[in-house]
């Protein structure tokens, strides 16, 4: 198992070094001095752009500046961004702890209703609940994820006032104890759901279409003939080999799921790391998109090993392949 | 009757041989309600976005076409925006754009797809390993993320957003058409017509790759849909092309205005909904016309 870890980990490497890589390139193929893609900004003292050409080796042949670049990179240093006057890194830190809360709490309730509706559905396909959910369920996927989050705001935030319209937390709230907690999760009622449709159906999506397969296979059928209660054969027998895949795909998919995310803190003003892109694209802050790339390609790639490695511990024939 | 019933019953007809019955493919398209559905939506929205400038009632761009920020009412039926421009118009002048980029980045896309997987399913060997590594590659980076540092990178103008779309969406066509590659290529009819003396280039493009097409139309219908989705998502975030204004822009506008005007957003967004909803209605039917295996599911 530590082995099958360590191998998974050697494959990921690869793949940071083309992320670097492609940052690398975006900073050259850019129209303009790379100086001041570096920069992020145009109105600064000569002084401080030759420091900084001097700093990265730009005055270098180009596989210098790439081997420094890459130092730079590996041992953390992502730029300082001159718009927030800050380093890059300790922007993006401070507002991951927000968007890690956001997501993970969507992405648990739309894995656990989707995967439970999937089941259900699987149960009697082509009844009338199976054709309404997949229709939902298709809806789901077919909108742009901030229009229905804008939606949901002039409905239940607006008109009907039920929750807060932005943001994470109220000022006259309780700054502590359980107070706070109830009123961050009143901010995040309506960022959770939004997010949660489009994940929530294509996981419905897949796990329908994979307990379907695994209901006809024969050793349902033994389940069932030697008297094995139906809701134990479904969520038990079945369910737990059904959802393997769908694990997988949920996985592959985090990198669409953290664009789903960005989008949706954007909408209800969000202080996580959506809000940050936001602002840094409409500031044209190269350094912080630069580095949001690189820590969300991060996140993306242990994601990834992380699904890998949860895979092989339920299935541990994947080892052995 | 189960799906292991379905694939024998499937196999012992492949197996027998006889003409299967004639079935027209708008039969099989129609069958499937809510494709006809989806293609209906599509007739109607089509023209809608082509002869949009001859169908508004205003100049999409006109400023004080009617009263600032009124809501629905005749002659505005989407109402206005803040500027007093006529929502509708924008309407028809947004889908337009947004359905070029979709068609754009779906056709770039799919043509890049198909040229990778093609010689990556046809060749095979070392070849097939690199081109597939560097899929691998794309499939694992946040594409999306990638997307918004090309445009931001290099300018947010309509051909580089059709270019990081279909950069961002080509590697599961290559998939595909890899796949389909592979297993036509070791097809008796394409070993008769190697036998025959058939050119390499004949080999490929009239013996296996019409008979590939059949996944690469519907994957490239849905890719449509998906390209509208992340033009809206590029624009949302503020990389549309100011020049073009898509449904997607029209929507990241309404941000600051539509607490008090509702209508500037619902009626952009409703219409990337029913466009994007029917493109992948229209897919699914498509799939049961083009790849008979699927349909007896």
């Amino acid at each position: 198992m530590l082995f099958y870890v360590a191998r998974r980990l050697a494959q990921a490497v690869p793949l940071v070094f083309v992320i670097i890589l492609i940052n690398f390139f975006l900073i050259h193929a850019a129209p303009g001095d790379p100086v001041f893609v570096l920069l992020g900004s145009m109105d600064t003292t000569p002084e401080f752009v030759e420091r900084v050409r001097r700093e990265f080796g730009l005055d270098q042949p180009l596989w210098v500046q790439f081997a420094t670049y890459l130092g730079k990179i590996l041992s953390l240093d992502l730029g300082y961004s001159l718009r927030f006057q800050e380093p890059v890194l300790g922007l993006i830190l401070d507002r991951l702890p927000a968007t890690l809360l956001l997501m993970g709490t969507a992405l648990t309730v739309s894995s656990v209703v989707g995967i439970l509706l999937g089941a259900i559905a699987a149960r009697r396909p082509y009844s009338v609940t199976d054709h309404a959910s997949t229709i939902v369920a298709l809806a789901g996927y077919s909108m742009p994820v901030f229009w229905l989050g804008q939606i949901m705001l002039i409905v239940f935030a607006l008109h009907l006032a039920w929750f807060p319209t932005q943001g994470m937390y109220s000022l006259r709230a309780p700054s502590e104890g359980w107070g706070r907690v109830m009123d961050i999760a009143r901010h995040m009622v309506l960022p959770v759901i939004t997010y949660s449709v489009y994940h929530l159906a294509l996981v419905y999506r897949l796990t329908r279409v994979k307990m379907q397969e695994t209901l006809a296979l024969d050793f349902i059928t033994t389940a069932r003939a030697k008297g094995v209660p139906e809701g134990r054969v479904v969520f038990v027998h079945a369910l737990r080999n059904a959802v393997l895949p769908v694990v997988t795909v949920i996985g592959l998919n985090f990198g669409f799921m953290l664009a789903g995310s960005v989008l949706t803190e954007t909408v209800f003003a969000w202080p996580g790391m959506g809000r940050l892109l936001f602002d840094a694209i409409g500031a044209r802050d190269y350094p912080v998109l630069m580095g949001l790339f690189t820590v969300l390609s991060l996140m993306v790639i242990i994601a990834n090993v992380i699904t890998d490695v949860i895979y092989a511990m339920v299935d541990p024939r994947v080892i052995y392949r | 009757m189960s799906t292991a019933g379905a694939m024998q019953a499937a196999e012992a007809t492949a197996q027998m041989p006889v003409i299967a019955p004639h079935v027209p493919a708008w039969r099989i398209f129609a069958r499937n309600g809510t494709a006809a559905f989806g293609a209906i939506v599509l007739a109607v929205l089509i023209p809608l976005a082509v002869l949009g400038p001859f169908l508004a009632p205003f100049d999409p761009s006109r400023v004080n076409a009617g009263p600032p920020m009124a809501g629905p009412h005749w002659p505005h039926v989407f109402g206005t925006d803040d500027l007093g421009r006529d929502v509708f118009s924008r309407v028809a002048d947004g889908l337009r754009v947004s359905l070029l980029v979709g068609f754009g980045a779906a056709s770039f896309s799919t043509g890049l797809g198909v040229v990778v997987g093609g010689v990556a399913g046809f060749f095979g060997r070392f070849i097939d390993d690199l081109l597939m590594r560097i899929t691998e590659i794309f499939q694992v980076i946040p594409r999306f993320f990638l997307g918004v540092l090309l445009v931001a990178f290099f300018g947010a103008s309509i051909f580089n957003i059709i270019f990081a779309i279909a950069i961002l969406s080509w590697p599961e066509v290559a998939r595909v058409v890899r796949s389909e590659f592979l297993s036509l290529r070791a097809r008796q009819f394409v070993d008769a017509a190697r036998v025959a003396g058939a050119s390499r280039r004949t080999l490929i493009f009239s013996e296996i790759l019409p008979n590939a097409m059949g996944p690469v139309v519907v994957n490239g219908t849905l890719l449509v849909g998906q390209a509208m989705l992340l033009e809206a998502g590029l624009s949302y975030l503020g990389l549309g092309d100011p020049s073009l204004v898509s449904l997607g822009v029209m929507l990241q506008e309404a941000q600051q205005i539509m607490r008090t005007a509702w209508w500037t957003t619902a009626f952009p967004g409703l219409m990337i909904f029913l466009a994007v909803l029917s493109l992948n209605l229209v897919g699914d039917g498509l799939n049961d016309v083009l790849n008979p295996r699927s349909r007896e599911r």
